[in-house]
């Protein structure tokens, strides 16, 4: 499949900033499909609202661009009406996690079948740049001039958390990873999340020295760690919500596991989740 | 799914088992009194009939799903009550701006906001067609009996798939328990996608066969590339959008008259229409109009019978159809005019219609 058979030529050239991470993702995303040799025609790209929100318009399949923070339970109806379809949904931040919360972690709960791709870029960025629940603590944007008083969202722990079968975060600096895992999301029954860190030079370095987006790219490199490194000891440095509270990423696959999905779990109901016999 | 032939059925179970009638096979909901009886029995019945049966998370989430179920060209289905129906109005514009068929029931009860849980009301009625943001058309259909719940939750399904739009079907917490006798004819009128040709509703396409449709809620050309920012590209959207219902309102509405000639025309709709009929059998001069489809506005029944009457519209809200009666019917040279209304959950009696009819 060539480049532009994947992407529609006659929407090109793309609505992204100059230094977007979108363009690694896409680039990506295609290479994934490529890899995977997967039928386009049998995909449903869904998306929300956003900067990434548009990325599945550029795609030459079928794509739904819906409401803001609704793509997951869109997806949810479409994937039910039609099993046989793949669904992949691609949205930002701002929209899976903070309108659309409810409805990322009620999927990875049910264990659904659709794939997800959340780029973070940690702000709101098709808005202006604005405070999201992904902004690292005391960073600057235009909703917390002053730096922000909150801490962030990790969502790919979120995620996994809430049961989903397969959850990796990457950055935009780690292109060959992020391939991987996302060929890996869509190989995998029920829920799989794939994050992905990336970088915002306009509406986000720009507020916080990072206009550079060589510079922004190498600042996410620098913040990401391995997942082997982390701990849940308040004591260490790098327990968990510490280095989460510093806008630190852990990068790496959190969860693989082979949870029955949505609608194919009946067997395992009786077997397991049946109250013990008197 | 139900034979033909005569049954002892509550309404929401009336709503649920004639979706099935028609077609639906997709319902997502979450629960809410007065409506929740329709998503027990889609429950029970839905799985059975080979369909999809999901409880979502809150009733955004029902809604989305099921215009994501109408995108795939299947007969999709929720039903909610007032708080609910206010959550979903962001989507139902979404659904119009995109042309997806799905079906939203809505059992009215008292509001704003939580009101009267278990109470009837008729506050939705203005709601249902402008609760969503810019312009738009929504077709809206209101049932007086549980017989009349069966043909308009068919007739939904149908208008859905024929105009590509988001239809509303009002009941409410009376009807919704209210146990009738229901006849099921033996031959129903379903209508299947693409199959009547309409002028300004193009193809339908569903997902997942290879068209590589791009869908948005943006304004977008005919190929559904966003374009936002042209004006001609949003005034020919948006004008077809609605005029593919204004232009056929003549096909869509359907009114039940009585004694159009009559000097008095009570206008009235849904349960609290009910009241009418002991006075139509007793008194020549007082007539009845009825609307089954509120929207659009029933405007090409209502010419001959609104030529200069004296008219009195009954429903159950403070501000409702009534200013939109008075519009019509003034364009036709009635004057006067009562307005009936009562809310709390007291349902109009046929006394309630006489006493306001001797007030001069």
């Amino acid at each position: 499949m060539e480049f532009f058979e994947f992407y529609r030529k006659d929407r090109w050239p793309h609505q992204f900033c100059p230094g977007c991470g979108l363009g690694t993702i896409m680039n990506g995303l295609y290479k994934a499909f490529n890899d995977l040799k997967m039928d386009i025609n049998k995909t449903v790209f869904v998306s929300g609202i956003g900067c990434t929100g548009r990325v599945p318009g550029y795609i030459n399949a079928d794509s739904v661009h819906t409401t803001h923070g609704r793509p997951i339970a869109f997806a949810t109806g479409i994937k039910l009406a039609r099993p046989d379809l793949n669904v992949v949904v691609i949205s930002g931040d701002g929209d899976l996690f903070a309108i659309g919360g409810n409805h990322i972690i009620h999927a990875a709960r049910r264990n659904i079948d659709i794939k997800v791709i959340a780029v973070n870029n940690a702000t709101y960025g098709l808005t202006g740049g604005q405070l999201a629940p992904t902004t690292p603590h005391n960073m600057v944007t235009t909703t917390s001039p002053y730096g922000n008083k909150e801490h962030p969202f990790a969502l790919a722990e979120l995620v996994a958390a809430a049961g989903a079968n397969y959850v990796a975060r990457w950055t935009t600096a780690h292109p060959n990873q992020l391939v991987n895992s996302i060929k890996t999301a869509l190989t995998i029954p029920g829920f799989t999340f794939v994050e992905v860190v990336s970088q915002c030079p306009v509406n986000f370095g720009r507020r916080n020295k990072m206009s550079d987006p060589v510079y922004h790219l190498r600042w996410i490199k620098e913040h990401s760690i391995p997942l082997s490194k982390v701990t849940f000891d308040l004591k260490s440095p790098f327990d968990f919500m510490d280095i989460n509270f510093k806008g630190i990423y852990t990068v790496g696959e959190f969860v693989k596991r082979d949870r029955p999905p949505y609608g194919k779990s009946i067997e395992y109901e009786n077997n397991v989740l049946r109250p013990p016999k008197e | 799914m139900l034979t033909p032939g005569r049954y002892f059925i509550s309404g929401n179970i009336a709503v649920a088992e004639a979706a099935l009638l028609a077609g639906c096979r997709f319902y997502s909901g979450y629960p809410i009194t007065p409506s929740s009886e329709i998503m027990e029995h889609m429950a029970a019945r839905m799985e059975k009939e080979g369909g999809v049966f999901i409880q979502t998370e809150d009733e955004i989430s029902a809604i989305a799903a099921a215009i994501g179920a109408g995108m795939t060209g299947t007969k999709a289905m929720t039903a909610t009550s007032g708080p609910g129906f206010s959550l979903m109005q962001e989507n139902i514009g979404y659904a119009a701006m995109t042309e997806t068929p799905v079906v939203i029931v809505d059992v009215m009860r008292g509001g704003p906001s939580t009101g009267q849980v278990t109470i009837v009301a008729q506050g939705d009625v203005m709601q249902a067609r402008f609760g969503s943001h810019g312009d738009y058309e929504n077709i809206v259909l209101a049932a007086n009996s549980v017989q009349e719940l069966v043909d308009l939750t068919i007739k939904a399904f149908n208008l859905s798939v024929i105009f590509r739009n988001p239809v509303i079907l009002l009941s409410d917490a009376e009807l919704a328990r209210m146990i009738e006798k229901v006849e099921i004819p033996k031959n129903i009128e379903v209508y299947d996608f693409n199959q009547i040709k309409i002028p300004d509703v193009p193809e339908f396409k569903p997902l997942g066969n290879g068209h590589k449709l791009a869908i948005t809620g943006l304004t977008h050309d005919e190929r559904g590339y966003p374009i936002t920012t042209d004006v001609n590209v949003h005034r020919r959207l948006v004008t077809r959008l609605v005029n593919k219902i204004k232009n056929n309102e003549s096909m869509i509405s359907d009114v039940e008259i009585i004694n159009p000639d009559a000097k008095n025309i009570i206008v009235s709709y849904g349960i609290s229409s009910r009241a009418a009929y002991p006075i139509l059998k007793k008194r020549k001069d007082v007539g009845l109009f009825r609307p089954r489809t509120l929207w659009p506005f029933p405007e090409s029944k209502a010419k001959d019978v609104f030529e200069d009457k004296n008219i009195i519209t009954v429903e159950m809200n403070l501000r409702g159809y009534d200013l939109e009666v008075e519009r019509v019917a003034r364009k036709y040279g009635s004057k006067n005019f009562k307005h009936l209304k009562l809310i709390g959950g007291e349902v109009p009696t046929p006394k309630h219609i006489l006493d306001a009819l001797e007030v001069n």
